[in-house]
């Protein structure tokens, strides 16, 4: 916990400048500020529009499938024997991640801006088939950037993203995974100005990228908030969601932040352990800048960034958000890991008994309520952010576990 | 407190023509033979240095410029050798401006504060910092200028007249006009259109403005010294260089020679195109 004095509230950030405390900013080329600035603008106008509400409401119910269920995890709440757990099903929906609820606003913005080219990053491939499914759904020519590492991992994506009319650009620069990609496409942004809009996955890169994420994302807390009073007539007393950029746990989070009564539990993953290769930026990094915003980073003494390692491609990643690092140091949310190990334990724990294949990003924070579940009350009420479906990993447990699939 | 940058645009002022500007990454492809090449380029005819910080994600660069910073880091330069190898070239020339560019995490992390100082001391005269636009000059523009360093800005074909004047407010030195939008190394830029936007800063500063990206060869250099104050060449420069390296990326016996080869080449061509010398 930190000493700094708390504000009154935690969800007024960020500033106007888009800083989360010192953290956040736009750290970008001369070239991309007046594209930040136009963004900006076109973003606040789009929020103050009831017609881009009622775009946002019809495609999150029809088209992604909302609201995505809250359901109890009988099963998992008896065999640890502690809280009753709570999972929120954002593997349910379309494209089977949390990662559509961000690009349907984002690409619903593109089309006011009147842009014909997206663009984006991926890592392990759900944001680039969210952006690549929206994408072919509006009619937009959709480039995605994904490091070489990454598309020889995660195949079944790649050809997906191709199904659905995308580009994939493997990245052949750097350490070829996800900070290569966004290095790639914000190369491409650069050159690209006049008719290109940069879809970014997750709720980091310059301000108003980090707040503009969050707020789509945050329909996941807000959903979780009725759905709870609902079935159980009060808040939920825990909170838990895997981190890499942070943006399906921000999403759950942020609704909550002012509820002091909820403990919330933000679940980096820690690779091989913290003393080992890993991605845990807040518990193993430093404030540092990078894509645009000063953030928690995994870097050598020269501010050179380091590789992040884990199991999940989704979590492999130097940073994290810039309003995790400020809640980090605010002491408002508990930051704490999973390594590899811990999480392939929760796949198979919460595959046999919940009949639910999770993937191994909340594979990380399933660990951790197996840690913290068992130590609280029958009454507490936790809530896990199931953010995508395993359908994907499954290559790579079988992998860990020595298995054949065929 | 720009006086090595001032005195040197006066002299080419003088002489009737624009500047070179070179830019080259410290530490590549080993810390020797990057001073040896700093040290060859005024003998060859530049008349500004640009010295590269190495960044692992170097996010405006092409190819050859990551490439570079990459071989660098991979010998082990960091920030304090970097600023070594400056000192070492200060020793034995006093008067060619030395411009640090690359990326704000390394002063970040290296501390602002304890960086200005070091870098002044090591006789750096300049800073182009490429992820820091005018809404961030509280983190180091505004320091730098306090120092005594000049914190040189990049224009861009994207900064419209309306956002011009807060890009030059804090600018320092002379201004650095990006020919295209893109990144190092690309397009080469239609040399018509950049002598437009040239004329179209210059109507909003006094400041020598130079320009760079695209400009690959001495037909270039000429092509933009035409309407601009100064040419600036980086990539090709270490696209020349690298044809030289062995296969494990080591500098041979031709490695300084094909840069000052190439520099030799656009000094000519700097030098083809008669300006008119300052009536003063």
């Amino acid at each position: 916990m930190s000493a700094q004095t708390q504000p009154n509230s935690f969800r007024t950030g960020p500033d106007e400048r888009g800083h989360f405390g010192i953290f956040g900013g736009r750290f970008v080329a001369e070239t991309l500020m007046p594209l930040v600035l136009e963004l900006e603008k076109a973003y606040e106008a789009a929020k103050a529009d009831p017609a881009f509400h009622a775009d946002m409401e019809y495609f999150s119910k029809h088209y992604i499938g909302r609201p995505s269920p809250l359901y109890f995890a009988e099963r998992l709440t008896e065999h640890l024997g502690g809280a009753k757990i709570y999972f929120k099903r954002e593997e349910l929906n379309h494209t089977g991640a949390h990662k559509v609820n961000n690009v349907l606003g984002q690409i619903l913005l593109a089309r006011r801006m009147g842009k014909k080219r997206i663009i984006a990053e991926t890592g392990a491939g759900q944001h680039g088939v969210a952006t690549a499914t929206l994408c072919a759904r509006f009619g937009l020519e959709c480039i995605v950037y994904m490091g070489a590492v990454d598309v020889e991992r995660q195949k079944p994506n790649v050809f997906r993203m191709n199904m659905l009319g995308a580009k994939v650009v493997p990245v052949q620069s750097g350490t070829k995974t996800l900070k290569d990609a966004m290095n790639e496409a914000l190369r491409d942004w650069v050159t690209n100005v006049a008719d290109t809009f940069y879809c970014i996955g997750t709720v980091a890169g310059p301000h108003p990228y980090p707040a503009m994420v969050r707020d789509f994302q945050a329909v996941i807390g807000k959903e979780t908030r009725e759905q709870m009073m609902e079935a159980e007539g009060r808040l939920p007393d825990s909170l838990v969601a895997c981190i890499g950029g942070g943006s399906n746990a921000i999403g759950l989070f942020h609704p909550f932040l002012d509820d002091r009564s909820v403990e919330i539990y933000g679940v980096e993953a820690a690779g091989h352990g913290l003393h080992k290769l890993h991605a845990a930026s807040l518990s193993g990094g430093r404030p540092g800048v990078l894509h645009g915003n000063r953030t928690y980073l995994l870097m050598d003494r020269d501010g050179q960034i380091q590789d992040a390692h884990s199991i999940s491609a989704g979590l492999d990643y130097p940073g994290i958000g810039p309003e995790h690092a400020w809640l980090h140091d605010m002491g408002r949310v508990n930051y704490i890991s999973a390594t590899d190990d811990e999480a392939l334990e929760a796949f198979q724990l919460c595959s046999k008994l919940e009949g639910i294949l999770p993937a191994l990003e909340p594979s990380h924070a399933l660990a951790k309520v197996m840690e913290i579940a068992p130590k609280k009350p029958k009454d507490h009420l936790m809530v896990v952010n199931i953010s995508g479906r395993g359908d994907k990993d499954l290559f790579t447990i079988a992998e860990h576990l020595k298995q054949d699939i065929v | 407190m720009t006086q090595r940058i001032e005195a040197r645009f006066e002299q080419c002022r003088q002489e009737g023509r624009a500047a070179l500007v070179t830019y080259v990454m410290a530490g590549d492809p080993d810390p020797e033979t990057s001073l040896a090449i700093l040290k060859s380029l005024p003998k060859a005819g530049a008349d500004i240095v640009e010295f590269g910080l190495p960044f692992t994600d170097p996010m405006a660069d092409g190819p050859a410029i990551q490439a570079a910073g990459l071989r660098a880091l991979k010998v082990g330069q960091d920030t304090d050798k970097t600023l070594d190898l400056i000192r070492r070239f200060r020793a034995e020339d006093q008067d060619t401006p030395v411009i640090l560019m690359g990326y704000f995490n390394p002063i970040y992390v290296y501390g602002v504060d304890r960086f200005l100082v070091d870098a002044k001391e090591a006789g750096v005269d300049g800073l182009i910092v490429v992820d820091l636009p005018p809404e961030e000059d509280d983190e180091l523009c505004l320091p730098a200028l306090k120092t005594g360093l000049a914190f040189i800005r990049l224009a861009t074909p994207t900064t419209d007249d309306h956002r011009l004047p807060a890009v030059l407010k804090n600018t320092a030195g002379f201004v650095y006009y990006v020919s295209i939008t893109g990144i190092t190394g690309a397009a080469t830029p239609d040399f018509g259109k950049v002598a437009t936007a040239v004329e179209r800063i210059k109507h909003h500063t006094p400041l020598p403005v130079v320009v760079g990206f695209g400009v690959k060869s001495g037909v270039h250099a000429a092509a933009v010294a035409k309407g601009a104050d100064g040419v600036v060449v980086g990539s090709a420069l270490i696209d020349a260089m690298k044809g030289t390296l062995d296969a494990d990326d080591r500098a041979t016996s031709h490695t300084v020679e094909a840069v000052t080869t190439l520099v030799k080449e656009l000094s000519e061509g700097v030098r083809s195109v008669a300006k008119k010398a300052a009536a003063a």
